[in-house]
């Protein structure tokens, strides 16, 4: 009797879990690799897919440098933005962090609320906001005097960087965020009892403690900036290629399956050796601190 | 602890400005009475509401997105909710890979998940089919469903449960009239946060809908590519009401800072 009831408790939890489980393997781990196998598949205009074994996907992304131009300005734009939430991202959230407890909790709201609302209804905002040269950022910050010529935004890096940025904010607000939610206030109490300064206090105790935060946002902000797709495709234009749209024109405009297949397969690579790598890197140098 | 200087409150107000600037100008250009994309200078008018209206294909790719958002965050809760249950309770060999297998589709590019589900359902023959879009939904909203249920059943008091056992309950009454009820905030919120991932998924879902399960954000998305006029501005207008209205719901049940919380790490 107990035998069998032990038994039965070992069994509970793959039973519970099995439906799940095949789900998974049937209609996602089945579909990725059948991707991969694309990739190695050979396509013509007129024959279409042939499923055989080439490597003429791979030795194209390799050999045209257009490809490796694009997986440039695709990283390339992914740092920008990564550099630019971090730079406002953490000072925003250590001075939300001091804020009183119901200013805290409404600003928390309207930074981090944007995170659920559509993508593509957010870089219509900045499409706006864009707009041609005489949009309302160029002419805003004109009458600032921050400028003496419009900048342009629509089509260009800097405004998929700046659109992007604003998109991915709130992942860096809530990951520094929480990073100072482990933080021991009375450490700047006691800075400041023995005569530091707000700029030591900030550079020596703050910073230091804050920086996994900084640093596990500045991973999720660099993947999801370096596979994003709407606002690249929407500010960018048709022009200005990053991997995730240069996937869909093969997808869905020129229809060479095979070729799109390398470009995501290789996006797919790249991000998880970056994010793998450096989550390592990070925890060996903070070991301490995630303990 | 110190107050914020004034240097610091200077910051903060460009900050939220900034934030706020984009999804207020798509709000506020939805009103206006012009023809033309402008600020509503000269009053407020409801005429791009009525507006859409003429566009039958933006009102059926509204209720593919209502109806493929629902359903899909309850069919991910039918495989989630026993999979949260032994991952909370058990501790079993494989359990760590599992809960790693079930949040991956947190790590993997939606553009890569698109073209996978692409080639693997037309080769299925369910190319752009309604069916496609559920399946390939279910797996993208398991995370969210997973963890606020996991995150309930892992705090959960059991001795009711046990209490219920000692009584003769057992098996689906134990679960349908102890448990579930135990979780069902979790359970809730998990589908309000799911739903609204499957509501706003551009990314995947572009690859998959044809002419006819065009969701709403690919109805949008195909519409800006050829130009951008005040109907998008309305539609957007209504898709945030839409997402505010999940939202209000999901800080009822759960409490948005611990949702917000949770999406911050992915997945380790």
């Amino acid at each position: 009797m107990s035998a069998a009831a032990e038994e039965g408790s070992a069994r509970t939890p793959w039973a519970l879990t099995a439906p799940a489980l095949m789900l998974f393997v049937g209609v996602l781990l089945i579909p990725l690799a059948m991707t991969v196998m694309l990739s190695f598949h050979d396509w013509g205009q007129y024959k279409g897919i042939e499923p055989v074994f080439i490597l003429k996907n791979w030795r194209e992304i390799a050999t045209d440098p257009y490809y490796a131009e694009m997986f440039w300005r695709t990283f390339r734009i992914a740092i920008l933005t990564t550099l630019l939430t971090a730079l406002l991202g953490a000072p925003e959230a250590y001075i939300l962090n001091r804020m009183s407890g119901r200013w805290k909790s409404f600003f928390l709201l309207v930074i981090l609320g944007p995170l659920l609302i559509s993508v593509v209804a957010r870089t219509l905002g900045w499409a706006l906001l864009f707009g041609g040269n005489n949009g309302l950022v160029n002419k805003l910050l004109m009458s600032l005097g921050v400028i003496r010529s419009p900048i342009p935004f629509m089509f260009t890096e800097t405004g998929v960087v700046v659109a992007l940025a604003h998109v991915m904010m709130p992942f860096m607000v809530l990951s520094v965020w929480a990073a100072l939610q482990r933080l021991d206030p009375q450490i700047e109490n006691a800075a400041m009892s023995l005569g530091a300064g707000p700029v030591t206090i900030i550079r020596r105790i703050i910073m230091p403690q804050i920086m996994p935060g900084v640093l596990s946002g500045a991973i999720i902000v660099f993947s999801l900036s370096a596979s994003a797709f709407a606002t690249p495709a929407i500010i960018g234009g048709r022009r200005l290629k990053v991997a995730a749209t240069l996937a869909y024109d093969e997808f869905l405009n020129t229809l060479n399956w095979p070729l799109g297949a390398a470009v995501a397969t290789l996006l797919l690579v790249a991000l998880v050796l970056i994010v793998v790598g450096s989550n390592a890197l990070i925890e060996r140098r903070y070991a301490e601190v995630f303990r | 602890m110190r107050r914020n200087g004034p240097l610091a409150l200077i910051f903060h107000t460009v900050f939220v400005i900034v934030m706020v600037a984009p999804i207020l100008v798509v709000c506020l250009v939805a009103f206006t009475p012009e023809g033309f994309l402008s600020l509503p200078t000269n009053g407020f008018s409801l005429r791009w509401f009525r507006t859409i209206a003429n566009y039958p294909e933006f009102i059926h790719a509204f209720w593919v997105s209502l109806g493929l958002g629902a359903l899909s965050s309850f069919v991910a809760l039918l495989f989630a909710v026993p999979a949260a249950l032994a991952i909370a309770r058990y501790r079993f060999r494989g359990r760590d890979a599992l809960a790693a297998l079930f949040l991956s589709p947190l790590m993997i590019p939606h553009v890569v998940l698109g073209i996978a589900f692409l080639r693997f359902f037309t080769s299925a023959g369910l190319g752009g089919s309604f069916a496609a879009l559920i399946i390939a939904h279910v797996i993208i909203v398991f995370p969210f469903a997973l963890r606020l249920t996991l995150a309930v059943a892992t705090g959960m008091d059991r001795t009711v449960e046990m209490a219920a056992v000692s009584l003769g309950a057992g098996g689906w009454t134990l679960f349908r009239r102890v448990t579930l009820p135990l979780i069902l905030p979790g359970v809730i919120s998990g589908w309000a946060l799911a739903f609204i991932q499957s509501f706003d998924d551009l990314t995947m879902t572009v690859f998959l809908a044809a002419p006819g399960t065009e969701t709403l954000p690919v109805r949008m998305f195909l519409y800006i590519q050829d130009n951008i006029d005040p109907l998008v501005t309305s539609v957007s207008a209504c898709v945030i009401a839409i997402t505010m209205t999940a939202l209000i719901l999901l800080d009822r049940f759960y409490g948005l800072d611990r949702v917000l919380a949770g999406k911050g790490d992915t997945g380790r």
